[in-house]
């Protein structure tokens, strides 16, 4: 017997599941250009706030977050020339909600050599929501380093906060009742680029 | 639902390939200042040992309290010649400890099965060796560490060799390799290989030398001085020299191939000191991997509502009846 | 249950499962048979649709009594007997002391006297304290009050050849019989389960077929040497029953039982690891069952005997190698025949009464017993219903010990009463 299928967002980040590669049923409200525009907005915006890229480093959230924070490393290294390093960050056994559901397969972490000690720390992910996945990143990061700062940056937005964290970066603020379900698909994991919400 | 991780026989492909891929993980926690994770917090792992096993406990317990596990050490005197404390009565002592998993040693092939399926206790059982049965985790680290320095193992050979009969290392290694696609090959002399071996889906052989130059992986065994006495073979020098893995056999290995041993060892027996201690050994490796393999499968076996992996509650129905 | 003997009408009972009749027994006989049957103040037994046997004599039981009273009595384990249907059983000398002397089958014999449920005969120990070494005093016991000619070191071995062979010879001047426990104690020593494939995967030591085929080849060889009588207990292979055909076929008198246990479970129950499946001999392979029960249909196995061996929960209730070896057996003994040879159409009622009855008491030269439900002979009978099936509870038992290994197994059949020379000792299923 296998674990849950891992979960590429959190539980309550509602992006809906991972294994459906075809085209999503319901609202497309980001297509490929979007999302590439978004961010390249993003990239701006982390060199703009923190005055280039020294001492930066970017940790996705597995699985999606990664690519995202692969990606905005690429435009950075596009549009500055400078070589931010990325890693990943499993937050499964820091999950608040751990208990709840059957045991998980762990996803990668992966902490570029550099350490997180003194750098700033962007965190990536692809939705954001109850700001759960967020604490248990939080809590992961605590037992690999001590950051000089911790930043926030996620495609989509959609609201419905249970924690008190917001998000430093914003692809697109999107208003979502909690029935509805935000589906981010990536090239890298899904075969094409879009966010839909049903 | 409960499982249990009894016998190696209990994980499917995927089970196993869980359990390597979450052992992946956990080993790089060995690089990280705080080599700690949260998922067993609240947890109670009992270590019962009715057999003295100081490197089976201290990976336990190593790996249990690396998930933040509380972990109670229990060791129960007895053999099959003084009985002692019997199983049901300390299973009842743990159960009231309100352990929720019960990682236990046993002389008695069979052991752990009980403690699982008598109905004295409500915890998960790890198997960690049962007299001459399983050894399940033993199984899945050494697949683990092959998997690191060989890749996936469809396809690859193992050879096995030594006192197959006695060791529960090769029965669980036998089942384990077979389900990821390993061709296992068990080496020893006729007297140390049980009888009705061909329905395990293994090869055998009694020839060493006719063995090695095509396996990827040599997993030596440790041989019993006392087997000597039972007449399973004449004398030490007659099985090194037949059985025993030295610098000249190790020459005839292909350039890729590691050696292994479940330790604990006994140099100048199965293995000479050169050949244990050379680059083709991984035997300190494995007892590293150890740690993080038995962090999997606590992990697996405790960190949600319900475990991942492992044998289903049920007593086996089994036939029985003609 | 009433001392004094009262008169029984069995009405439209199936002797040996033949067309309904009536029975009168009275004083201790059977009085009366044949249609119609009334007889002043009789107590009427409705026997309509059962099967009448004559009582089943056991030629293998642990009473555990002295010595093991915790396990089972005398007492209990023959009202265990009555409601399986037996009107006789042996005792086994495996007890603490050994009933290696006239002093301790006499005991034995008193006790079963006393108890009243079946008649207790006491087997011997072939050699002092079961030890293997010496002769015990085989004379004084067959001379005693309790008339002993089974002799048996049951639970052991007698291995030592030259000491068989000694037995054998000297149990000819009162016509007793030799009944070995044929397992060569070197190659099963730690011996755990049936030695083949499964034994190998469960890492329990195997008990090799062999171990037994070989003690009882050189038992046959020894017996036809000096002319003596054998009786081979609890046979369990394939090859035992071969070997046993071939000793028959020289006109070797040498006799054999299977357990019912032998006859319907095999070695996968190991598999388990629940040590109420651990027995010696050992469960063995599906092949063995069905040999078992073809040599007992063609008449190679004479007889089936319970190997009845009570143990205190706590014996049972441990790891595989720790406990206890046997399983309880009177009660369902019955029914496990039934189940596999005369469901099975393998033999028939007088087949049954035959191998439970008449052949154990000519084996064990046993007076009284055995005896055709005929006018004149003893009313020892058991009524039968096969047509029932049960469920088997455990604790639902007359023994002191709990140690069956068909708990929850539905089986066929059910003993309604059972008559000890008249006298009812079970009646409507229950106890008198």
């Amino acid at each position: 017997m296998s674990a849950a299928p891992p979960e590429t967002d959190g539980p309550d980040e509602g992006s809906g599941g991972g294994s459906d590669p075809g085209p999503e049923p319901g609202r497309v409200v980001l297509d490929a250009r979007d999302i590439d525009r978004a961010l390249t907005r993003i990239s701006h915006e982390i060199l703009e706030r923190n005055k280039g890229s020294e001492g930066l480093l970017l940790l996705g959230i597995p699985t999606r977050g990664v690519h995202l924070a692969q990606r905005v490393a690429a435009i950075m290294s596009r549009v500055e020339d400078v070589d931010v390093p990325v890693g990943s960050l499993d937050v499964t056994m820091y999950r608040d909600d751990l208990r709840l559901r059957p045991a998980r397969a762990l996803m990668h972490t992966d902490i570029p050599t550099q350490g997180l000690d003194g750098r700033t720390v962007v965190l990536v992910d692809d939705v954001l929501f109850s700001g759960r996945t967020i604490r248990a990143a939080l809590d992961a990061m605590n037992d690999i380093g001590r950051p000089e700062a911790v930043q926030l940056a996620v495609l989509v937005d959609r609201g419905h906060r249970q924690l008190p964290i917001r998000a430093d970066f914003v692809g697109k603020n999107l208003p979502t009742s909690l029935v509805e379900k935000v589906a981010v698909r990536l090239q890298e994991s899904d075969g094409h680029d879009g966010v839909t919400i049903r | 639902m409960r499982r249990h991780l009894l016998s190696a026989g209990d994980l499917t492909r995927d089970d196993a390939q869980l359990v390597l891929d979450t052992a992946e993980e956990m080993r790089s926690l060995a690089d990280r200042p705080i080599k700690k994770l949260p998922a067993l917090r609240g947890r109670t792992v009992v270590n019962l040992f009715f057999e003295d096993s100081t490197r089976t406990r201290i990976s336990f317990e190593a790996a249990a309290k690396r998930l933040s596990a509380d972990v109670i050490n229990f060791s129960a005197k007895g053999s099959s010649l003084s009985k002692g404390e019997s199983l049901k009565d300390t299973a009842l002592t743990l159960e009231a400890m309100g352990a929720d998993a019960v990682v236990c040693r046993h002389w008695a092939s069979g052991a752990p099965h009980l403690l699982a399926h008598a109905g004295w206790s409500r915890s998960s059982v790890v198997n960690a060796g049962d007299g001459t049965h399983e050894h399940p985790t033993q199984a899945l680290l050494d697949a683990f560490t092959m998997t690191r320095h060989l890749g996936p193992l469809d396809g690859r050979r193992v050879a096995i060799v030594g006192d197959v009969l006695h060791s529960r290392v090769a029965r669980s290694n036998a089942l384990l390799l077979r389900t990821l696609g390993a061709e296992v090959t068990l080496v020893a002399p006729p007297t140390l290989l049980p009888l009705g071996i061909e329905g395990w889906g293994v090869e055998t052989s009694y020839d060493l030398d006719a063995v090695l130059p095509k396996a990827d992986v040599v997993m030596m065994l440790r041989v019993q001085r006392e087997r000597m006495n039972a007449a399973f073979f004449p004398s030490v020098r007659e099985y090194s020299r037949r059985y025993g893995l030295d610098a000249r056999r190790m020459a005839t290995l292909q350039d890729h191939a590691i050696v292994m041993h479940p330790g604990p060892m006994i140099r100048g027996m199965e293995i000479t000191a050169d050949v244990a201690d050379s680059d083709r050994s991984v035997i300190v490796e494995q007892v590293t991997n150890g740690v993080a393999v038995r962090m999997a499968v606590l992990y697996l076996l405790l960190g949600g509502s319900e475990a991942a992996i492992g044998g289903a509650e049920d007593r086996p129905s089994g036939g029985g009846e003609a | 249950m009433s001392p004094q003997t009262s008169t029984y009408v069995v009405r439209g009972a199936r002797v040996l499962g033949g067309e309904p009749t009536d029975l009168v027994l009275r004083d201790g006989v059977v009085a009366e048979v044949g249609p119609g049957l009334s007889a002043a103040g009789a107590e009427v037994v409705d026997a309509e649709g059962l099967v009448a046997l004559p009582g089943l004599v056991d030629l293998h039981t642990h009473l555990r009594e002295p010595g093991r009273e915790d396990a089972e009595t005398v007492e209990t384990g023959t009202r265990a007997a009555a409601m399986g249907g037996f009107t006789a059983v042996h005792a086994m000398a495996n007890t603490a002391p050994v009933a290696d002397t006239a002093g301790v089958v006499e005991q034995v014999w008193r006790l079963g006297t006393e108890a009243g449920y079946c008649d207790v005969q006491p087997v011997g120990a072939v050699t002092v304290g079961l030890g293997g070494e010496r002769l015990a005093e085989l004379g004084a016991m067959a001379d005693s009050a309790a008339r002993v000619r089974v002799f048996s070191d049951d639970g052991h071995c007698v291995a030592d050849p030259v000491l068989m062979r000694r037995a054998l010879e000297y149990v000819k001047a009162f016509d007793g019989v030799v009944a070995q426990h044929a397992q060569e104690p070197r190659l099963t020593e730690g011996a755990q389960m049936n030695e083949g494939e499964l034994s190998g995967r469960l890492g329990l030591q195997g008990w090799p077929a062999v171990a037994e085929e070989a003690i009882i080849a050189r038992d046959c060889l020894l017996t036809a040497h000096v002319g003596s009588r054998l009786h081979v207990c609890h046979v369990s292979t394939a090859g035992s029953v071969e070997i046993v055909r071939w000793a028959k076929s020289k006109g070797w008198d040498v006799t054999a039982e299977a357990c019912p246990h032998h006859l319907l479970l095999t070695d996968e129950l190991a598999a388990t690891y629940d040590p109420i499946y651990k027995v010696n001999p050992p469960l063995r392979s599906a092949s063995d069952v069905e040999a078992l029960r073809a040599g007992l249909a063609d008449g190679t196995i004479d007889i089936v005997a319970t190997d009845h061996a009570p143990h205190p929960h706590e014996d049972k209730d441990c790891e595989w190698p720790a406990a206890a070896f046997g399983m309880l057996g009177l009660e369902t003994a019955l029914s496990i025949v039934q189940q596999t040879i005369v469901d099975t159409g393998a033999l028939d009622w007088t087949g049954v009464a035959e191998r439970m009855s008449y052949a154990p008491a000519r084996i064990g030269r046993l007076a009284g017993h055995g005896r055709p439900i005929e006018v004149g002979e003893p009313a020892n009978v058991v009524l039968y219903d096969a047509a029932t099936t049960r469920v088997v509870d455990p604790a639902d038992t007359a023994s002191l010990s709990r140690n069956t290994p068909y708990a929850g197994r539905e089986l066929p059949g059910r003993v309604v009463a059972t008559f000890l020379r008249g006298r009812a000792t079970v009646l409507d299923g229950k106890l008198t």
